[in-house]
């Protein structure tokens, strides 16, 4: 029965190893699919490469359905992982200002780590940046970003229910809406790439 | 040259994300987290310099509590290390490993490297203000059906379509 820290089941120690194992693999992945390169990252907003899209939508949608069924037949108790809880108000403001730093930046702090740790020099000084603006936000957090990041405050919230239907319906639609993305970037990359060279 | 630059089928790396990620719940009750880690280094380095300071500091002071075990020494700081090494083993045996600044066709070095850096900024503090970033909060939110998951999605790539258009200079 899982998940197994939470409950107690394994150790610290042998927590802290598999989390080394399991970004060996998410590292290795990230590299793999072409994340490193700001250009592919960047396209998803310019319709040339929809690599983000496509890998991004694949693995949540994978979790989702591992999860739930693990969840169904009593491998994993969601409610005992470490949940998000939502505030959606600092998390929408956040989410904004997350925007900028990406079309801005062309990174996301996962796929700024993998890039400058492979060489890339644009992704050293995003990760540079990421710090400094960290180490400024913390230190104004009491005067400037406390009650904003505590507003919104409701909870762990499964979108499912939330909207009220069953985590079932709500994956097959999102499995739905995601392949119909699948299908509908792949023609505007087509396209956009038809009408230019955009040598990546 | 045309061997580097091979990618690994899209759907093919999503699919083994997500299974990692199943991994990550499964053994530690975590998703797959980014910017937690930067911030661990952050209040590491704080509470280092000045550990008064940061046992009142309410950024800090949850953080720092515990005066046996530094606060450097957690499963998302693990975590990053071995997505650093795994990074590095992907690049290695694709022959990707060099150093190189990749930027739009139409903008300097400098230009890309102020740009970086001010986007960086941007998600350093977007991702402490929003409680995650794009695969701590979004990513691994939407593995279980999370709001925040889909609040953030919402937020980050909605918002990178309203803006994308003013910024394309940089990037076509």
């Amino acid at each position: 029965m899982g998940p197994l820290f939470p409950l107690g089941l394994i150790g610290d120690e042998l927590n802290m190893l598999i989390g080394f194992i399991i970004g060996i693999g998410f590292g290795f992945l990230l590299e793999a699919a072409g994340f490193t390169n700001t250009r592919k990252l960047a396209g998803v907003f310019y319709g040339y490469d929809f690599v983000v899209l496509k890998v991004f939508f694949s693995a949540a949608i994978t979790a989702a359905i591992g999860l739930f069924l693990m969840n169904h037949y009593g491998l994993i108790d969601i409610k005992a992982t470490f949940y998000p809880k939502t505030f959606w108000i600092p998390t929408l403001v956040g989410g904004f200002i997350m925007a900028f730093g990406f079309i801005i930046g062309g990174f996301c702090p996962g796929t700024s780590i993998c890039a400058a740790v492979t060489g890339k020099i644009d992704a050293m000084v995003f990760v540079l940046g990421a710090i400094i603006g960290i180490f400024g936000y913390a230190f104004t957090y009491e005067s400037i970003w406390e009650d904003l990041r505590n507003s919104g405050a409701m909870g762990r919230v499964n979108i499912a229910e939330w909207i009220g239907v069953s985590d079932g319906t709500f994956i097959l639609l999102l499995t739905i809406v995601a392949a119909i993305a699948f299908f509908a970037v792949s023609v505007i990359q087509k396209k956009v790439t038809e009408k230019n060279d955009y040598q990546l | 040259m045309e061997k580097s630059k091979t990618y690994m089928n899209s759907y093919l790396a999503g699919i083994l994300i997500g299974v990692f990620m199943i991994g990550a719940y499964y053994f530690s009750g975590e998703g797959l987290g980014a910017s937690g880690a930067l911030k661990a280094v952050v209040v590491a380095t704080v509470d280092g310099v000045n550990h008064d300071y940061a046992k009142d500091a309410h950024f800090f002071s949850a953080r720092v509590q515990n005066e046996e075990q530094s606060p450097a020494k957690s499963w998302l700081v693990f975590e990053v290390l071995g997505v650093i090494a795994g990074a590095i083993l992907s690049a290695a045996l694709a022959g990707r490993l060099k150093m190189e600044i990749i930027k739009g066709p139409n903008i300097t070095n400098n230009k890309r490297l102020i740009f970086a850096l001010i986007g960086g900024l941007l998600f350093g503090i977007g991702s402490q203000l929003g409680r995650g970033c794009t695969s701590g909060m979004v990513m691994s939110g939407m593995g279980v059906l999370s709001l925040s998951g889909f609040i953030g999605l919402i937020a980050i790539f909605g918002g990178g379509y309203i803006i994308a258009y003013f910024f394309r200079k940089l990037w076509i």
